[in-house]
């Protein structure tokens, strides 16, 4: 007879299957390719932003009338702020005021992720409170979620687009006003992971002994949602980058003069037959960004909350 | 059944309310004078006296919902300050366009992802299965405008193949009709496309591990049939919720695709309004599209009973 493999042994006792470490989702997270690939899409993306100014830009409001509507790689001139005249590479050419689009992109990179990082914060943060709120306060659970259905019923675009014309658009209404549309569904999420969770024995211990509400809360139930939050989070950033740049494309959003990319493709609509590249960079880097942080948030979902994907 | 209609039909009678209300706050909240910025810049005091009358700003704000929520009622959405029409009347002469672009939308999007989901679940892991989750991705990521200005500097300036932009109504005739509208109708697809397909693909995949598929299967019936008559009708609910949440994503697709394509509809009233800040037609309009969001999902719901006969609560 055979003698079992010290593997085989182990799966066959009853104590060590008890104890088989089932590998933690976070470890599997920093396998998977597409966190990977999104992860280091979205650094490289955060380095341009930071590093923008030594990236070979000049300030991305300066304009020359001599160098109007060149096209990618040309060569021209710029004035500075000074007033002094520089020749300067125009690597994906110039607006019709003779602004460099090169610049105004690696700016614009700044405006989307700032907008992406605070709505997905900004969400999750009120969504949290909500969830909690409505999952553990029963009183208030019929009330908060028939508001929260109602702003469901809205399509977020329009809610952001009508806020955002109530307010005028600064950094800041545009924020908020991507951000409430995108509340609901992180309270739904919360509020479900709670109404789950608190029938855990380990909450019923807690509430047996004695542990006050809003302890079992923050301390039991709130660290149980993160996988899923996070998960939510960077979905939420991505909608938050492409809604800005809609609301900044239909001249709704952020101020004209501050360099976004939904503002570069705004003002090259009218010149888009004859110099299409005034859309097509600002455009690419819109569709990458969100791309990588689609790519980070599905392989995120795929490893930290298996339960999510099979849901999707 | 009746009583599930009705039940239905009840349940979303306070979610319009509701929606109403927010509607009704979203310019209450706002700091200012409501009746000064409904009447516009260009307002003279009489306007703006004549409006506060009308919306009974002087009394009570539940006294004010009351009034403000009974016209609505009526059909009456108020008076476009910019347009000089009622708001009821400019929605009514947008329609046909968002509808004939949503309708056609929707029309290829169905025929397309579902077919493309369930041969991605029918060879799960597989090549093309891997391809369409790679596409679905790339679906959710490229913004509306941006493919749409991609596929007018291919299809139209490169190729010439349709016209640039613009709209002609249905009732000048077909063909010019879809010319104009097959562009537009293809770029907001596309995301509908990729959000269809992916859960098309998860739900046919969880039937095709049910039982009744081996069955199906042993009992030697053609794959096609075990696909469609046998998985893909018992996949059906989740394909349908999704259609109809879909069409949020639809509704503001719609505002930005007719914005590029310079089409006469509701999404390009939208924006008009907002750029003009002419609130009444803004509200009116959200309200517009919200009530035939949350129809479509009362159908949706209702047509459950249709897929699954095990519903009948």
């Amino acid at each position: 007879m055979e003698t079992p493999s010290s593997a085989q042994f182990e799966a066959l006792s009853v104590e060590s299957a008890a104890v088989v470490r089932q590998e933690s989702g976070w470890r599997r997270a920093r396998r998977s390719w597409s966190v990977r690939i999104g992860g280091c899409a979205l650094l490289l993306i955060l380095a341009i932003a930071v590093a923008a100014p030594w990236l070979g830009t000049v300030d991305p409001t300066l304009f020359d009338a001599g160098s109007r509507d060149l096209r990618p790689g040309a060569s021209g001139e710029i004035t500075t702020l000074e007033g002094e005249t520089v020749s300067h590479t125009f690597v994906m050419g110039s607006d019709s005021l003779g602004r460099d689009i090169y610049s105004r992109v690696l700016y614009g990179t700044r405006v989307s992720l700032v907008v992406g990082i605070s709505t997905a914060l900004l969400s999750l943060a009120i969504g949290i409170a909500c969830g909690l709120a409505s999952g553990y306060l029963r009183w208030l659970d019929g009330i908060l979620m028939r508001f929260m259905d109602g702003i469901m019923a809205i399509p977020a675009i329009l809610i952001a687009i009508a806020l955002v014309a109530l307010w005028k658009g600064s950094l800041l209404t545009v924020i908020v006003a991507i951000t409430i549309p995108e509340i609901p569904r992180v309270t739904r999420l919360v509020r479900s992971l709670v109404l789950t969770i608190r029938e855990e024995p380990y909450v019923e211990a807690a509430i047996s002994l004695g542990t006050p509400a809003w302890k079992i809360m923050f301390a039991h139930i709130l660290p149980n949602c993160i996988a899923p939050l996070l998960v939510q989070g960077t979905f939420i950033c991505a909608l938050g980058i492409l809604i800005e740049a809609i609301l900044s494309f239909l001249g709704v959003g952020l101020p004209t003069d501050i360099p976004t990319w939904g503002n570069i493709m705004a003002e090259g609509r009218i010149h888009f037959n004859e110099y299409p590249h005034n859309i097509f960079f600002p455009g690419v880097f819109l569709a990458i960004t969100v791309l990588a942080v689609n790519i980070l948030g599905d392989g995120l979902r795929d490893t930290l909350d298996p339960k999510m994907a099979k849901r999707v | 059944m009746w009583s599930f209609l009705a039940r239905r039909v009840a349940a979303t009678l306070p979610v319009m309310l509701i929606v109403a209300v927010l509607v009704f706050l979203m310019l209450r909240l706002t700091p200012g004078d409501p009746a000064a910025i409904l009447a516009g810049d260009a307002a003279s005091t009489d306007q703006i006296a004549r409006i506060r009358a009308n919306l009974g700003l002087d009394r009570p704000i539940f006294m004010q919902f009351g009034i403000w929520f009974g016209n609505v009622l009526t059909g009456d959405l108020g008076e476009s300050f910019y347009y000089k029409a009622t708001v009821t009347s400019l929605i009514a002469h947008r329609l046909e366009p968002t509808l004939s672009l949503a309708t056609l939308t929707l029309l290829i999007a169905v025929f397309v992802a579902v077919p493309l989901g369930v041969i991605a679940a029918w060879r799960f892991g597989g090549w093309f299965d891997r391809m369409l989750m790679g596409f679905s991705v790339m679906g959710f990521s490229i913004p509306v405008f941006v493919l749409a200005y991609i596929l007018i500097w291919i299809v139209s300036l490169k190729l010439g193949w349709l016209p640039v932009q613009g709209y002609q109504r249905f009732a000048d005739g077909m063909l010019p009709w879809l010319r104009h509208l097959i562009l537009p109708s293809i770029t907001l697809s596309v995301i509908y496309i990729a959000l269809i397909a992916r859960v098309t693909r998860a739900s046919v995949l969880e039937a095709l591990g049910e039982d009744y598929i081996r069955t199906a299967r042993a009992k030697g019936l053609p794959e096609a049939r075990v696909l469609v008559r046998h998985a893909l009708t018992n996949a059906a609910v989740p394909i349908v919720t999704v259609i109809g949440i879909g069409v949020a994503l639809l509704i503001g697709g719609v505002v930005v695709t007719e914005s590029v394509y310079a089409i006469p509809g509701l999404g390009r009233l939208t924006v008009d309004a907002v750029l003009a800040r002419d609130f009444p037609t803004i509200q009116g309009v959200i309200l517009f599209f919200s009530f035939v969001y949350v129809l479509i999902n009362l159908l949706v719901d209702l047509s459950y009973v249709f897929f699954d006969p095990r519903i009948r609560y």
